[in-house]
C-alpha cells in the first residue's frame, strides 16, 4: 500500500538508526567518531549523520514519497565505544552504491564529508575509515602506473629509493636550482623533488626551471649510469596551466611530475592521473593541508581516508611522514596506513587503526614517501619501518653535509645500502643500526662526516594525534 | 679516496653500487637471502657499455625452484668464466609482485 504525507520533523532514528541491518558487499561503509552535543542520545545521533551523509534533510518533505528512501538511504547500523573517550563513540554507516557517481572520489567525499561536518546536533565529528566496495573501486583508474611499473622503469630494485627536496624552498634562480638538483644526483640520490611552495613565482618561472632541471637530470644519468629523476611541480592555479606544464615536462623527456592533492583539489588529482597514464609519466603526490584537516582527535578526517582516496584518484607517490622526523606520526597508525597504499588487501586491524577490510582489486600500489626532518643516523629505523617500497627523502640531511649535495647524497646512498645489506644478511638493523652505520663509514669519508653533523639531532615530542586505546 | 670534500662523480651500477665489493661471504649472504624469500634466481650478463640497457643478456634461463646456494654460486662462476669482460648481476624474481626482489651485480667487467 502507498505511503501517506505526513508533515513535520521526526525523529532521526525512525528512518536512520538500523541495528539489525547486514551491510551489503556492494555499500560503501565508513566509521565516523560522532562527539554528540550534550543530551541526545548517542543513536539519534549516529542516524542524524547517516541521514545528513545521505539522503535526509530536517524536515520530512512530500517528494520523498516518489522514490524508493529505503533503497536510497544511508544506515547507521552501528555504534561503539571509543577506547578511552567518554564522550565519543564510533558510528557505522552504510551507504547503497547507487549514492555515488562512478570513479568520483570528488561525490563521494562531497556527501561523507559535506554539511554534516558542521551539523549542530554534534559537538565533533571525524572520518575514521571508508571501506570502497570493490564495485566502487573497479570504477576508479588509481595509480597511473604504481610500484612495479615505476621500478622497472628506474631500474631500481631490492631497495627503498633515495630522494631529497630542494632547498631553499624558495629565493633561488632556476639555474641555481638546476645546480642542486645535479649535485644531489650525481652524488647518488636516485630522484629529487621540487619542494610544494615551488610553483612559478617571479624569482623562478616554470619553463626556466624545467629546462635547467632537465639538463641537471640529463648530465647526472650520463655520468652515473643510472636512472634518474627530478619531480617537477606542475600545481597550478587552473587545471589548463597544469596540463601545459604537464606536458612541457614529457617534452623534456623528463619521468616524472608532481601535484598537491589536496590544495590542487580532487578533480584536479584525478585529471592529472588520468593524464599521466595515457602519456607515459609518474606522478608524485604531496600532501600540502593535511594536518588541517587530520590532525585533531576528534573532528575532521583521519589520514588513512585521504590515503585511500588518493590511491583511488590516482598517485605513484604519497608523502605518509616518516614516525621518527620532525613531523607528526604515531607508528601503529603510519604503517597501517602505508599498507593501504601498497597492498592488495587489508584486514581490518583496529591496533593499527584500520576499521574495516579493504579489497583493491587489482588497482596498483602506491610507494610510502617518508620525508621530513631525517637524516643519517634514522637510515636503520627508516629501512625497517617503511621496507623497500618506499622513497626515504633526505632534504637538509642531504643538502645540509659540510661538503656540499653530492657528498650529503653519498651518504645516505652509502648508509642506506649498508642498511639493506645488513637487513638482507638477518641482522636486527634498528638494533644494530649504530654499528652497522659505523662500519659502513669506515668506506666512506663523505658519511663519516654526515654522521658527526647530525648526532645531537632528536625530535622528541608526544603525538597529537594517537591512536584511540584505553 | 678523493681528496677531502672534493666528492667526484662515479659511474655506478644501482643496488649497492655504493658499498666495497662484496666477499665471497657477503656475495653468499645475500643469495641465502634471495632464497629464504622464494625468489627465483637468475644470472645476467653485459657489456659495460651497454649495462645502462633494460636488457641484459640472460645467462640461461631463470633457475626455477632452485633452492641450493651451491648451485647458484657456481652459475656465477661459470658465467663469469665464460664473460670475465662484462658486468653480471644476480636477480631475484618475484612472481607475486611481478617484479625483482633482489637485483645487483655481482662482479664487473674485468678492467672497468
Amino acid at each position: 500500500m502507498a505511503k501517506k504525507y505526513d508533515a513535520g520533523v521526526k525523529e532521526y532514528r525512525d528512518l536512520y538508526w538500523a541495528p539489525d541491518y547486514v551491510p551489503l558487499d556492494t555499500d560503501l561503509l565508513a566509521c565516523f567518531k560522532v562527539t554528540p552535543q550534550e543530551g541526545v542520545p548517542d543513536e539519534e545521533a549516529a542516524a542524524a549523520v547517516a541521514a545528513e551523509s545521505s539522503t535526509g534533510t530536517w524536515s520530512t518533505v512530500w517528494s520523498e514519497l516518489l522514490t524508493d528512501m529505503e533503497f536510497y538511504k544511508g544506515r547507521a547500523y552501528r555504534i561503539e565505544d571509543v577506547p578511552g573517550d567518554k564522550e565519543a563513540f564510533y558510528a557505522f554507516i552504510a551507504y547503497p552504491l547507487d549514492l555515488f557517481e562512478e570513479g568520483s572520489i570528488v561525490n563521494v567525499l562531497t556527501s561523507l564529508v559535506g554539511n554534516v561536518f558542521g551539523f549542530k546536533a554534534v559537538k565533533h565529528l571525524r572520518l575514521e575509515d571508508i571501506r570502497f566496495p570493490i564495485a566502487f573501486v573497479k570504477t576508479c583508474m588509481g595509480p597511473p602506473n604504481g610500484i612495479q611499473v615505476e621500478r622497472d622503469r628506474l631500474n631500481k630494485y631490492g631497495r627503498p629509493l633515495l630522494g631529497c627536496t630542494i632547498k631553499p624552498k624558495l629565493g633561488l634562480s632556476a639555474k641555481n636550482y638546476g645546480r642542486a638538483v645535479y649535485e644531489c644526483l650525481r652524488g647518488g640520490l636516485d630522484l629529487t623533488k621540487d619542494d610544494e611552495n615551488v610553483n612559478s613565482q617571479p624569482f623562478m618561472r616554470w619553463q626556466n626551471r624545467f629546462e635547467f632541471v632537465a639538463e641537471a637530470v640529463t648530465k647526472a644519468q650520463t655520468e652515473t649510469g643510472e636512472t634518474k629523476g627530478h619531480y617537477l611541480n606542475v600545481t597550478a592555479n587552473t587545471p589548463e596551466d597544469m596540463y601545459e606544464r604537464a606536458e612541457f615536462a614529457k617534452e623534456l623527456g623528463q619521468p616524472i611530475i608532481m601535484h598537491d592533492f589536496l590544495t590542487g583539489g580532487f578533480t584536479a588529482n584525478t585529471g592529472l592521473a588520468k593524464w599521466c597514464r595515457k602519456n607515459g609519466m609518474m606522478l608524485h603526490i604531496h600532501r600540502a593541508m593535511h594536518a588541517v584537516i587530520d590532525r585533531h582527535p576528534k573532528h575532521g578526517i583521519h589520514f588513512r581516508v585521504l590515503a585511500k582516496c588518493l590511491r583511488l584518484s590516482g598517485g605513484d607517490h604519497l608523502h605518509t611522514g616518516t614516525v621518527v622526523g620532525k613531523l607528526e606520526g604515531d607508528r601503529a597508525s603510519t604503517l597501517g596506513f602505508v599498507d593501504l597504499l601498497r597492498e592488495s588487501f587489508i584486514p581490518e586491524d583496529r591496533a593499527r587503526g584500520i576499521f574495516f577490510d579493504q579489497d583493491w582489486g587489482s588497482l596498483p600500489g602506491v610507494f610510502a614517501v617518508a620525508s621530513g626532518g631525517i637524516h643519517v643516523w634514522h637510515m636503520p629505523a627508516l629501512v625497517s619501518i617503511f621496507g623497500d617500497d618506499s622513497v626515504l627523502q633526505f632534504g637538509g640531511g642531504t643538502q645540509g653535509h659540510p661538503w656540499g649535495n653530492a657528498a650529503g647524497a653519498a651518504a645516505n646512498r652509502v648508509a642506506l645500502e649498508a642498511c639493506v645489506k645488513a637487513r638482507n644478511e638477518g641482522r636486527d638493523i634498528e638494533r644494530e643500526g649504530k654499528d652497522i652505520l659505523i662500519n659502513a663509514a669506515k668506506h666512506s669519508s663523505e658519511l663519516a662526516i654526515a654522521m658527526e653533523t647530525w648526532k645531537e639531532i632528536k625530535f622528541e615530542f608526544e603525538t597529537v594525534d594517537k591512536l584511540d586505546v584505553g | 679516496m678523493s681528496v677531502s670534500g672534493d666528492y667526484q662523480t662515479k659511474p655506478t651500477l644501482e643496488t649497492f653500487g655504493f658499498l666495497p665489493p662484496l666477499s665471497q661471504e657477503e656475495i653468499y649472504d645475500q643469495i641465502g637471502y634471495m632464497l629464504s624469500q622464494g625468489l627465483t634466481p637468475a644470472i645476467e650478463h653485459e657489456s659495460p657499455e651497454n649495462a645502462t640497457n633494460h636488457y641484459w643478456t640472460m645467462w640461461k634461463l631463470p633457475f626455477f625452484g632452485e633452492t641450493d646456494l651451491g648451485n647458484v654460486v657456481r652459475e656465477l662462476e661459470s658465467c663469469r668464466s665464460s664473460y670475465p669482460d662484462h658486468h653480471i648481476r644476480l636477480i631475484g624474481y618475484d612472481s607475486y609482485t611481478q617484479s625483482q626482489g633482489v637485483c645487483f651485480v655481482v662482479f664487473k667487467g674485468r678492467g672497468w
